[in-house]
């Protein structure tokens, strides 16, 4: 069932979310903006990369809508934009959970499975 | 509640979801409850009064399955697909096609079973034959709107390979 209220822009907007995500610079850079926004400087200085780099999968994050800059003209502040990364995780986290209860399920036989081949436990 | 490893699910390139899982189990076992019908009736997706009358499994390169899964309101679910590589106990390859086409075409689930220290880590890969099929299924099992926490937003953003992430 389609969410309401975001019409059919949703799949081409998912899609660019998860590109963006693809990368792991770029997850930690959003896990960085989701604790507050920063500069690029600011952004740059944990990864060992340079200034234009950084600008790079910037502009890759602020292409998908994940973030956007800040008002302040000097430091021109990146700030996490929630909405589309919580929709692609709504919808990955919803998946997860339907797995998670099959896995969880699993997590039972297989402890079923090892107690009944545990010498101990064995006829033969 | 989290029990002996969490769960991973990436949207990996267009086309693909890959998830990872540890088991608390050799893998040997793990391949067993994977692809034996007497057990896999016990645990893929059997919940609330959902049962799964059939499981056929005949496992061997070319070798067909066919499982379907009946409901209290006696609606049932099937899906069928062959095996392409059957390499027991560390891979399996197979083919996926639901009767009623949720999503576009047929998926390729490759799963691999790596062991060590006594836990297995299951890697299955699901290749769906268009992005758009894959959308079909990320979205599948959303029936009441977009999550839209933010505090699990970050938490997530801050789980599985980010490392240097600040946790909030």
């Amino acid at each position: 069932m389609q969410p309401s209220g975001y019409g059919r822009t949703i799949p081409d907007r998912l899609d660019a979310t998860f590109a963006a995500l693809a990368d792991p610079t770029r997850r930690a850079i959003l896990a960085r903006l989701a604790t507050g926004e920063a500069s690029v400087m600011e952004l740059a200085a944990p990864f060992d990369m340079t200034q234009p780099a950084v600008s790079k999968h910037l502009k890759v994050l602020e292409r998908a809508g994940l973030i956007s800059r800040g008002r302040d003209a000097q430091r021109r502040p990146r700030r996490l934009e929630p909405k589309p990364l919580a929709e692609a995780t709504g919808w990955l986290e919803a998946y997860r959970r339907l797995w998670e209860g099959n896995f969880g399920r699993l997590d039972a036989v297989l402890a079923e499975l090892k107690a009944a081949k545990k010498p101990g436990r064995s006829k033969r | 509640m989290k029990s002996s490893g969490a769960l991973k699910v990436t949207a990996q390139s267009d086309r693909e979801i890959v998830m990872t899982r540890v088991f608390d189990a050799p893998r040997n076992l793990v391949f067993d409850a994977y692809t034996k019908p007497e057990l896999l009736k016990r645990w893929l997706g059997v919940f609330g009064d959902r049962t799964m009358p059939i499981c056929e499994v005949d496992l061997r390169v070319g070798g067909k399955y066919r499982w379907v899964w009946r409901g209290a309101d006696g609606k049932e679910m099937g899906v069928r697909g062959v095996y392409r590589e059957v390499v027991r106990p560390e891979r399996l390859v197979n083919t996926e096609k639901f009767d009623e086409a949720w999503y576009p075409g047929e998926s390729l689930i490759t799963a691999t079973f790596v062991e060590q220290g006594g836990k297995t880590t299951l890697t299955v890969t699901m290749r769906y034959e268009s992005k758009e099929a894959r959308d079909a299924v990320i979205k599948s099992p959303m029936e009441s709107g977009v999550a839209k926490s933010y505090d699990n937003l970050a938490e997530l953003l801050a789980s599985g390979e980010i490392q240097r992430g600040a946790r909030t």
